[in-house]
């Protein structure tokens, strides 16, 4: 029996699923530092954000008749990303919700994966921030002594009861302290990951070994997280020179979620733009709504609303950042076809 | 692009690395193939009007006869490629699909087989127009697989002047060698060729351009260049589709040939290795083209290699000569990138086929069939040579909205190189929904008239 196909007969090598395992691997030793700083509360969270978001899309498949689609891995990648994200001792039920609405909010609801609009973990991230608002701002600081063997009590509080704050858990994030009380927290705090953030935040330095693995193995592109770091550095540069009360290029790239976004969430490439010019743009926009949020708006960070603002700005971005097509003619008269 | 290219031989911008799977062929020396016991001459073998027949059933012809003359400028004559009867005149299946009408030759035994006589021209004796008259009389069209009269892309506008021939031999395809080994071991044809066409042109120069992973094929060219002014030899990077002729002519010379245009509009003609070398055995001799070197390779053939192979002769005698495993069955003619399935083992081995690619049942890579939805991982808008967005043309070519593919996204730049199909992670068809698309919109000002 002969076969017929047509061209090409050939085909590379890279899958989509191989693409989204790597991602994973690339998360997971993020996901253990921040085991390592904030105990078991943190490995708690993860486990709970990541179930709650395969339940979700093994559940939205089942009432939708839809094939299984936990194969291509990206409901995994979303729960991690999402628990990233979240504060340490954030209650576990409101874990499961924003795992939830991430899922379902977030990529069902637009048709699954590849459709999307938005990055759906900061989707799942921006819900529960607006419904909880104590909660996602309550912080912890590393590296407690019992966190081995203890959660953290905010953790376990009961469904739809809200946390009680206990004395000794709250450590503001760098970016709270320099906005709200001028302490600035040390630059090698903020790079090695000694300092209170959500889970995944913490150390840009490894954030960025973790990237760069994804980038130069070729499962993810270069030029959104460049131009998100090299904008960042401009702009806040350029703050920084005009009046030395503005933090430092160098704190804005490493406080707060800003290479987390950077390297793992404005890089989901489904919310994200396809054309080179298209990326540039993007990430410029990113990092100048961030550094606008920061320096000027009412929250300490904005990497979160920078990416969904920028998200939604993605088919505007395509539509002025289409490639300039091989063999183009630069003056292209009308009457001129054939 | 990174650094490190900067370092290496030219190349254009975009386009994929493909593993080139030339190993098993690229050693091998070009073998003629016996004749087959009937031959199957289809009168399409080019791109143009099909040629007429000028025979009649029961009529016997000499090897290197004409039996079919050009219907037109846009055609080409076709040439008894072995002595013996006409048996009949019938519809036969072609590479492309459809029958189509071919001359059936029943050969005589090899040893008879005696070529024709013909009177040799002297060739710098011939004025334009007869120069051109006679590469028309040879027959030849692309032999790279496009199967253009090659008399045709020579007769540029008045108003245009070359200043330059590219002689193409990239085969930038895996597993073809065929003009690998006629650059080794037609050298001095291929100069030869090369001169006539420059002087046909008046091209002041003529630049041979080959891939890197031929490095044998450019010294044993420049071995032989000295005799030869105004041509040279240069090694671009292998890289896909590198055989392109626009992306080649920019690699070269730098120049871009306009959107929907043709490369005589920057000065440049641009010819493949196999075409140059057979005019110029042709040409001096003022004989037709009746056989092509073709590479016949692939997991499911025993004896793979570079065969001289009569025209007409068709695939299932081929392969009974070459050895097949049982379980072959995926047969591509051309290169395994551009080619296309062939249906039926009787399709013949026509002129523009360069190679013959013959796969077992799980040898032809795959790593899975399941189709995921485009993640708009991009990968396809840095692979695109034409600089288009096929993550966009391959969204709307899903919801069958084929006027914004041609209006705003290009459609019609794209030459169907296979390089996003190649690099999609979610498998997508995309340069299968192109085709699609591309047809449909080709139809649609006849319906409407």
């Amino acid at each position: 029996m002969i076969e017929l196909r047509t061209s090409p007969h050939m085909k590379g090598a890279l899958s989509l699923p191989q693409i989204m395992r790597h991602v994973i691997y690339a998360l997971l030793p993020i996901c253990a530092f921040s085991i390592y700083q904030f105990g078991i509360s943190a490995l708690a969270l993860i486990t709970v954000v990541t179930l709650s978001c395969i339940a979700t899309e093994a559940l939205f498949n089942h009432l939708s008749n839809k094939k299984n689609s936990l194969n291509d891995y990206t409901a995994v990648i979303t729960g991690i990303l999402l628990a990233l994200t979240l504060p340490p001792g954030f209650p576990l039920w409101m874990g499961a919700v924003a795992g939830f609405i991430a899922i379902s909010m977030g990529k069902t609801l637009f048709g699954g994966m590849g459709f999307n609009l938005f990055n759906p973990a900061l989707l799942g991230r921006a819900f529960v921030q607006a419904a909880f608002p104590v909660a996602i701002t309550s912080w912890t600081p590393t590296g407690m002594a019992d966190r081995f063997t203890q959660f953290i009590p905010s953790s376990l509080t009961l469904p739809f009861t809200a946390p009680t704050a206990v004395d000794g858990f709250s450590g503001a994030t760098p970016l709270a302290l320099q906005k709200f009380e001028d302490t600035l927290t040390p630059n090698s705090d903020l790079i090695l990951g000694f300092s209170s953030g959500s889970l995944g935040e913490t150390s840009s330095l490894l954030i960025v070994f973790c990237g760069a693995y994804l980038i130069i193995r070729g499962f993810m592109g270069w030029r959104i997280p460049l131009a998100i770091i090299l904008s960042t550095i401009l702009i806040s540069g350029a703050f920084y020179l005009l009046d030395n009360s503005y933090p430092s290029p160098l704190f804005m790239l490493t406080s707060g979620g800003l290479m987390l976004g950077a390297l793992f969430m404005a890089t989901d490439p489904v919310s994200a733009p396809v054309t080179p010019m298209g990326m540039w743009l993007f990430g410029f926009l990113i990092a100048a709504m961030t550094i606008i949020i920061r320096l000027f708006g009412g929250l300490p960070e904005g990497i979160m609303y920078a990416i969904l603002f920028a998200n939604a700005s993605v088919p505007l971005i395509e539509a002025i950042a289409q490639p300039r097509k091989f063999g183009q003619v630069a003056t292209k008269k009308s009457g001129e076809s054939k | 692009m990174s650094i490190l290219d900067l370092f290496k031989n030219k190349t254009f911008s975009h386009g994929i690395h493909l593993p080139d799977k030339k190993e098993h062929t690229r050693n091998q020396k070009i073998r003629r193939l016996p004749f087959a016991p009937e031959l199957i001459v289809p009168l399409t073998q080019h791109f143009g009007a099909p040629a007429k027949a000028v025979v009649s059933p029961g009529q016997e012809v000499v090897r290197g006869e004409l039996i079919a003359e050009a219907d037109g400028f846009m055609s080409v004559p076709i040439h008894a490629p072995a002595s013996g009867v006409i048996k009949e005149i019938e519809l036969y299946p072609t590479a492309k699909g459809p029958k189509t009408e071919a001359i059936i030759i029943k050969t005589w035994p090899g040893a008879s087989q005696r070529m024709a006589d013909f009177d040799p021209v002297n060739i710098p004796s011939l004025s334009h127009e007869q120069l051109i008259q006679a590469v028309q009389d040879t027959g030849m069209v692309g032999l790279g697989g496009a199967g253009f009269p090659t008399h045709v892309k020579l007769s540029v506008p008045a108003e245009y002047t070359i200043d330059t021939l590219v002689v193409n031999g990239c085969e930038c395809e895996p597993y073809l060698t065929t003009d690998h080994r006629l650059m080794l071991e037609s050298t001095e044809k291929l100069l030869h060729g090369i001169s006539i066409l420059m002087n046909a042109l008046g091209a002041k120069q003529a630049i041979i351009g080959i891939e890197d992973n031929k490095m044998d094929a450019v010294n044993a060219i420049k071995d032989h260049i000295s005799g030869f002014e105004h041509i040279q030899v240069q090694a671009v990077q292998t890289h896909y589709p590198q055989g392109s002729e626009k992306l080649l002519i920019k690699v070269l010379l730098g120049r871009e040939v306009p959107s929907g245009g043709y490369p005589y509009q920057v000065g440049v003609v641009v010819q493949n290795i196999a075409t140059i070398t057979q005019l110029g055995e042709l040409l001096p001799t003022n004989q037709g083209l009746i056989e092509r070197v073709v590479t016949v390779t692939g997991t499911g053939v025993k004896k793979p290699g570079n065969y001289l192979i009569p025209l007409g002769t068709p695939i299932r005698f081929l392969l009974d000569y070459v050895g097949f495993s049982g379980t072959a069955n995926h047969l591509i003619l051309g290169g395994p990138m551009m080619g296309s399935t062939v249906a039926s083992l009787d399709v013949p081995i026509t002129k523009p086929v360069s190679g013959l690619l013959v796969f077992n049942e799980q040898s032809i890579e795959k790593v899975s069939d399941e189709i995921y939805p485009c993640i708009k991982c991009a990968r396809c808008v840095d692979a695109c040579p034409m600089h288009l967005n096929p993550s966009m043309l391959g969204q709307l070519a899903a919801k069958r909205e084929y006027d914004p593919m041609m209006e705003t996204y290009n459609l019609m730049d794209c030459f169907e190189c296979g390089c996003c199909s190649y690099i999609c992670p979610s498998n997508i068809p995309l340069v299968q929904y192109f085709r699609i698309a591309k047809s449909v919109l080709r139809e649609r000002p006849r319906e409407e008239v």
